[in-house]
């Protein structure tokens, strides 16, 4: 199993979750978040004063999903995420060593 | 104001000159209360109220950041409290009681705690208690204006010692000066609904209090922006409306005054935001709605020592002035001087005051479209001077009484947060609470 942790741009979300789907992903974690990268933050003006942002807002996403189908939630992923423009985010993609149904007590990828 | 005082003293001289009545006729004379007059009054009360409350306090709530955004709240919530109090008790006697032999300078003691004045009392031709309670709200919003000169960094203790200190050394003798037939007002000063008495002391104090608490941490460069515009400009659109009883009350009748006052204020206030977001637009590309309604208040700011005074078309050119040179003293403040007046208190409502008061002179004059001076035989020319002195003897009262005061209060407790409490907000270190339970 892997997890995917993804930092995408929030007008993405939908897309990304409409391209997900049909490919057997059945949950996600989406999460509001601010952080920077290669975009930096950028100047706000109020009253005629700039304001710098150095935090600029993403969505997290956290998705865990069989062996199997790893390769192609990436590739999706990074099509669906994909604007061309600095600012679009990453993927990380992490082993995971358990996965538990809290409901059943199912575990590994049945927990899905 | 003055022009309502105006013709009260014509009718009891018309009174005494042509019945040759005595002091009981006098007396009749001058105690017709209008029902009229009396309900807009009233009505004005509670429209300049609201200004402060809620409105001030959403408008300067809005523009801190989340973690301070309480201690704002509270400190219009506290300074409307302790002002009525003060002003019951002496304010209002000291600002329009009877001096004495220092009635060019100041009130007396005569009407502390409203004394001798009942139900019938009345004030031109209204009941004095309502024009007592009217002036109270003016009383409360002057000291919460400077709110937003020291947000985010002041200690609780300091803001209300401040207030209250300032109330009595630096309002109620200006009030007095210009609308309780003190020196100014002798002078034939113009100043329908407070440029000078309102707007000039509070932006003037606003730059000392500033000046000698120091900036917000990280100013001017790393300081937060607004966390919610949306309610500035619920806070704004309270003040717009209040301000018709503001400025349309200071007519303290219900007549073509108070109807003229109402519609040049509108009018500024839409000229001036209009050109506060055309400024923004063309210089940095997007119309914002921070930048709208401050100029909303520019234009409300500058119109209110003129508004009973000038005509329509002395608005527009009132709101066109309101949204240019505030705009550009904001950043002369902040920028060039680096004094962190954080939320643009003496840029907006000091020199709008100031530039209404200096244009009253030329646009109260019927040549320009006027309703004319108040005092007879004056031109533009001589009221430009009875103005200007005006602003200077206001401006030296609130610069060096505010000086003054700090120097009390700093005394007495320490003016400002730590470093630590500062970066943690307001909200949670000196009230305990959180703007923000997510």
């Amino acid at each position: 199993m892997k997890l995917i942790i993804a930092v995408i741009k929030p007008s993405k979300l939908d897309e990304v979750r409409e391209a997900l789907s049909p490919l057997g992903v059945s949950g996600m974690t989406v999460s509001e978040v601010k952080g920077f990268g290669r975009q930096g933050g950028h100047t706000e003006i109020y009253r005629g004063a700039e304001y710098e942002i150095h935090f600029v807002p993403k969505i997290k996403l956290e998705i865990a999903v069989a062996d199997d189908v790893a390769e192609r939630v990436l590739t999706t992923l990074r099509e669906s995420a994909n604007t061309g423009k600095i600012g679009d985010g990453k993927i990380f993609v992490l082993e995971v060593a358990e996965a538990i149904r809290i409901r059943t007590g199912e575990t590994g990828a049945d927990a899905l | 104001m003055r022009v309502v005082r105006h013709s009260f003293g014509l009718i009891s001289a018309l009174t005494l000159a042509v019945a040759g009545f005595g002091g009981d006729a006098f007396a009749q004379g001058v105690s017709k209360i209008s029902g009229a007059d009396t309900a807009w009054v009233l009505t004005a009360t509670a429209l300049v109220l609201f200004m402060t409350l809620p409105g001030l306090a959403l408008f300067y709530g809005g523009l801190v950041r989340s973690r301070s955004v309480l201690s704002v709240l509270m400190h219009c919530c506290a300074i409307c409290c302790l002002m009525s109090v003060l002003w019951l008790v002496v304010g209002y006697s000291l600002a329009f009681g009877d001096g004495g032999a220092a009635n060019a300078w100041i009130g007396g003691f005569g009407k502390a705690f409203l004394a001798g004045v009942g139900p019938e009392t009345a004030s031109g031709t209204i009941p004095e208690v309502v024009f007592f309670a009217f002036q109270m709200t003016f009383a409360i919003i002057t000291p919460g204006l400077i709110v937003g000169a020291y947000v985010e960094r002041i200690t609780f203790p300091a803001v209300l010692l401040f207030s209250g200190l300032w109330l009595l050394i630096v309002y109620v003798p200006v009030a007095h000066w210009i609308w309780g037939g003190g020196w100014l007002a002798s002078m034939g000063a113009m100043d329908f609904a407070g440029g000078l008495v309102v707007h000039l002391t509070a932006g003037v104090s606003a730059l000392v209090i500033a000046k000698m608490l120091g900036a917000r941490r990280g100013f001017p460069r790393e300081v937060s922006p607004p966390h919610n515009p949306g309610m500035v400009m619920i806070g704004a659109a309270m003040l717009w409306v209040g301000w018709y009883g503001f400025n349309g009350g200071s007519a303290l009748g219900a007549n073509g005054s108070a109807g003229m006052a109402i519609t040049v204020t509108h009018i500024s206030a839409a000229v001036a935001s209009l050109t506060w977001m055309t400024i923004e637009w063309v210089k940095y590309g997007k119309p914002s709605l921070v930048g709208f309604v401050t100029g909303t208040i520019a234009g409300l700011a500058t119109i209110t020592p003129a508004s009973g005074f000038v005509g329509p078309v002395g608005a527009v050119v009132l709101g066109l002035m309101a949204g240019v040179i505030c705009y550009i003293l904001v950043g002369l403040i902040k920028q060039r001087l680096k004094i962190d007046d954080s939320l643009d208190v003496f840029a907006v409502h000091g020199f709008g005051g100031l530039t209404g008061t200096i244009m009253t002179a030329f646009l109260a004059s019927p040549a320009l479209g006027g309703l004319g001076f108040a005092k007879e035989g004056m031109t533009i020319g001589s009221q430009l001077y009875v103005q200007i002195v005006g602003a200077l003897a206001t401006a030296a009262l609130a610069f060096v009484g505010s000086i003054v005061i700090v120097m009390i209060v700093r005394a007495m407790t320490p003016l400002r947060v730590s470093e630590e409490d500062e970066t943690e907000g307001l909200d949670i270190t000196a009230h305990g609470e959180r703007g923000y339970n997510l």
